[in-house]
């Protein structure tokens, strides 16, 4: 990459002159928030950098409406911090890959929306893209274009916002987000269920997500990784850990309504809101990878079918593993080589999903599709959609597939 | 009667080249899936906005994703403009056709594929009503959440088309938070897949893009959809104020207060009277505004969130509390709600708005709403979503009185152009359509408009899909 010119607009006016003077002079943009998700995705040939870092600062917030709006480059932190004076929270918990990419800088709330980062609760409460209301964002031609709105339930005209949600900077550059947030529940207990196989630990989480008890997350931790967690608590064996929150009185009741429905499962513990939240929050920091180089992969694929991902790759490769969204979503982390074809390949024998590549350094995101790649029609859509939005594809050329130029002739 | 919104100019060109165009379908489809008979074609002229009527060109009834591939494709090559069809239950025009259209029906469509509990998910063709999807995992313990009113007819095809919500969505979202993947067909007749039994999908969230394009962007042949544990228990429960204010602040503080009840429904007086009438479901007629709160879980659960809604409510002056005593007092509480369109059909003709405000403009979005109604000489019913803000006010008027049904035409929009004022949205749930069309510029600009336009261009390049619907005529040209 070579040398690019940093801008870093203070209002969505001056972001809208950066865009056009870039549009005019035929550069190419780089898209960021404070830049922590800069190692995924392909490579992007741009010649200017647009950072939203000094969009900053919570617009609106009316803590009754559950509903907040900030500019796109508020640091998470400061969001967050601003719904505990409320006792509310972002209900999707943005993950957040820092420390497992070795970044410093604090992620953004466009950045979290741009790249739709969800946490544990995605599995019952929703992603990003469900929370996220409204959007104002500049587009390829430089107009500021406003989407959705304020309001829980709106559906005038097309969603641009979902459209938004998870297109890493590829279709415009966020300014402003409208979001809905919750209230942090009362309380919160995890039962975990110790000694279980992957296989077995996906029949019990999908058990307990049948159950009216309303687990909002369900993650199994293999023997291999467990030791990473709770301070090695419990780095002798697996845990199964299945999240009940709410008014404690309730979390009381559907704690002995879950265990009963667990009865076929001798070894439980019960762990308690301090050591919970410690535990939610380690698995959203993919600790038991953090500070290693070893080839990271999220992958995504029916509850299911993620445990005989694992057991089918460990056929071709060492891999240590865990899983989250009641085993769908799946942290692989793999000693040598980066197997993109053996896994692409198993997700289709396993009934389809997708992987994404989160951590390899450049020289193998140079060889590898970052992002699954798309079956041709979706993926001429796709080029067709960014073409309308962006057309002169200026904003983070080639960032979400390999091969940007076949992308771009199927547009035309 | 003179009609305030305009189609599209019909094609003299294609209307002529009917027969042909009738001999073309009849090559790809089974007799049965043809119709094009005048006196058959009539129940496909209009939908649930029943003031506007179009005989379209001809219906087809595709059974399989094939046919509907085959039609689009004929029609994309002869620029045959298409208009989608689930069960016709649109409120907002989304599926009245034009003279030089072809209705493609789903209805024959209607199986469920495949019920997948250890993924909790199902996959169902597009004509499948909304209701069968709950019924058939019912015994299960599994639930599909969406529940527009009108659940029983509609289909999930049209639920998708529009983004559909109801009651619970309070809980558990709308439409497009409950849909893993779907099948459709493009405009040129390519067939692709979206999604499917993870969580998210991989590339641009083209599932989210297609919610709520109102059959604008393609049809939609199969979905698969969420499937949820049923709570332990549900229970509805009845709060009565002498005052709309009161009710309104009610809704806004038990939210504030961090309560996320699965539902809260608000009805005013004249809706009260009109669904106790229907269902004699037993709420209380001496309140000015009433408000259903539905709480689940078990016994033990609902009592610990009843006392704390109890206690805001108590604060707001509320005059009667009563809980349902059993599932059949609360079926019927929830079938005299979920029955307000249908019973005020039986006592006037009714438009039904469906805009969303914020929360704390309920109660000055109803004085206004009754303001605007005053200054028309007409009457309304509110019954809504108070929980997501999302009101439906009922104008009743008179369909036969030409001058009657142009004010309550204009009185529905002076509402909607309240909400958008007042912070919030022309539609929460119900969709643009034709109905709400030509106000679309008071809450985007031109910009908002070209950029929607442009990105449905990508979908549809020669506009054949639904073509009079969601952009106003006038602001095209340069799209």
């Amino acid at each position: 990459m070579s040398e690019q010119e940093l801008i870093s607009p203070t209002s969505a006016d001056e972001l809208v002159d950066a865009v056009k003077s870039a549009l005019a002079s035929g550069k190419a943009i780089n898209v960021q928030g404070s830049g922590t998700k800069n190692s995924i995705g392909n490579d992007v040939s741009a010649n200017v950098q647009i950072s939203t870092s000094k969009l900053s600062g919570v617009s609106e917030y009316i803590h009754s409406e559950l509903v907040m709006t900030a500019k796109a480059g508020t640091p998470v932190s400061t969001v967050q911090k601003e719904l505990a004076k409320n006792n509310q929270m972002l209900a999707f918990e943005p993950a957040d890959y820092s420390n497992l990419l070795g970044s410093k800088s604090k992620q953004t709330i466009g950045g979290v929306f741009a790249t739709n980062m969800s946490g544990s609760r995605r599995l019952s409460i929703g992603a990003a893209r469900d929370a996220l209301l409204g959007v104002k964002f500049v587009n390829g031609k430089g107009e500021l274009i406003k989407s959705g709105g304020k309001v829980m339930k709106n559906v005038t005209g097309l969603d641009l916002v979902k459209l938004l949600a998870g297109s890493w900077g590829t279709l415009g550059i966020m300014s402003e987000v409208t979001f809905k947030v919750l209230p942090r529940p009362e309380a919160m207990k995890t039962i975990l269920i110790k000694g279980l196989s992957d296989k077995d630990a996906t029949k019990a989480m999908a058990l307990a997500m049948a159950q009216s008890t309303e687990v909002s997350s369900a993650a199994h931790l293999p023997k291999s990784v467990s030791g990473a967690f709770l301070d090695g608590t419990f780095s002798d064996q697996s845990i199964t850990a299945l999240r009940l929150e709410g008014l404690q009185e309730s979390v009381n009741d559907r704690e002995k309504r879950l265990i009963n429905a667990l009865s076929e499962y001798s070894d439980l513990t019960v762990i308690e809101t301090e050591q919970s939240a410690k535990l939610w929050q380690e698995i959203a920091d993919v600790k038991p990878f953090c500070g290693s180089n070893s080839i990271v992969w999220k992958v995504s694929v029916a509850p299911s079918q993620g445990h005989k991902l694992v057991a089918k790759l460990a056929q071709k490769t060492e891999v240590d593993a865990f899983y989250d969204w009641q085993g769908g979503l799946v942290w692989l982390s793999l000693k040598s080589g980066h197997h993109a074809a053996d896994i692409r390949q198993i997700i289709k024998e396993i009934g389809g999903g997708h992987a994404t590549l989160i951590r390899a350094d450049d020289d193998v995101r140079s060889q590898v599709d970052v992002f699954e790649p798309q079956s041709l029609p979706v993926a001429a859509l796709s080029a067709r959609i960014k073409a309308q939005i962006d057309p002169k594809n200026i904003f983070n050329p080639g960032r979400m597939s390999l091969n940007d130029d076949t992308m771009n002739k199927a547009a035309v | 009667m003179t009609e305030l919104i305009k189609f599209l100019e019909p094609n003299a060109e294609i209307i002529s080249k009917r027969p042909t165009i009738i001999a073309g379908l009849a090559q790809l489809l089974p007799d049965d899936c043809l119709i094009t008979d005048e006196r058959e074609l009539v129940p496909f002229e209009t939908d649930a906005f029943i003031a506007y009527r179009r005989l379209p060109l001809a219906v087809v009834l595709p059974e399989t994703t094939e046919q509907v591939a085959e039609v689009v494709k004929y029609c994309h090559e002869n620029e045959v403009p298409i208009v989608p069809r689930g069960a016709g239950t649109s409120l907002a025009g989304g599926a009245i056709p034009q003279e030089d259209a072809i209705v493609i029906g789903l209805s024959k469509m209607n199986r469920i594929l495949d019920v997948d509990l250890a993924n909790r998910c199902a996959v169902v063709q597009a004509g499948v009503t909304n209701i069968a999807i709950s019924q058939e995992t019912d015994s299960e313990g599994f639930f599909y959440a969406p529940d527009p009113s009108s659940q029983l007819a509609c289909t999930i095809g049209g639920n998708i088309g529009m983004n559909s919500g109801g009651a619970h969505c309070l809980k558990y979202g709308v439409t497009t938070n409950n849909l893993l993947g779907l099948k459709m067909v493009m405009f040129d007749g390519t067939v692709i897949d979206l999604g499917g039994k993870a969580l998210d999908m991989p590339g641009y969230d083209l599932l989210g893009l297609l919610c709520g394009s109102e059959g604008q962007m393609g049809i939609i042949t199969e979905a698969t959809v969420k499937l949820l544990a049923k709570p332990e228990g549900a229970k509805p429960v009845l709060f009565g104020f002498d005052s709309p204010e009161d009710a309104g602040q009610c809704v806004k503080d038990v939210i504030g207060a961090g309560i996320i009840p699965v539902a809260i429904e608000y009805m005013d007086k004249p809706a009260i009277e009109i669904c106790e009438a229907f269902a004699n479901a037993g709420y209380p007629m001496d309140v000015e505004a009433l408000l259903i709160v539905e709480v689940e879980g078990s016994e033990a659960e609902m009592d610990a969130m009843l006392a704390k809604i109890i206690e805001v409510a108590k604060k707001h002056k509320v005059k009667t509390i009563k809980e349902s005593q059993s599932a059949f007092e609360a079926a019927l509480i929830w079938k005299g709600r979920k029955s307000a369109f249908g019973a005020t059909g039986r006592i006037a003709d009714y438009m039904c708005m469906d805009g969303t405000v914020p929360l704390s403009q309920l109660a000055f979005v109803l004085e206004g709403t009754a303001k605007i109604i005053e200054k028309y000489g007409l009457r309304v019913a509110n019954v809504f979503h108070a929980g997501d803000g999302n009101m439906h006010p009922l104008i009743l008027f008179n369909m036969n009185d030409p001058e009657e049904s142009i004010k309550a035409e204009q009185a529905g929009m002076d509402i909607l152009r309240l909400c958008v004022d007042a912070g919030g949205c022309l539609t929460g749930e119900h969709g643009v359509g034709i109905e709400k069309r030509d106000l679309m510029t008071h809450q985007y600009s031109k910009e908002d408009l070209d950029q929607q336009m442009a990105v449905r261009a990508a979908f549809d390049p020669n506009w054949l899909f639904n073509p009079s619907k969601v952009f106003p005529l006038e602001v095209r040209e340069d799209a």
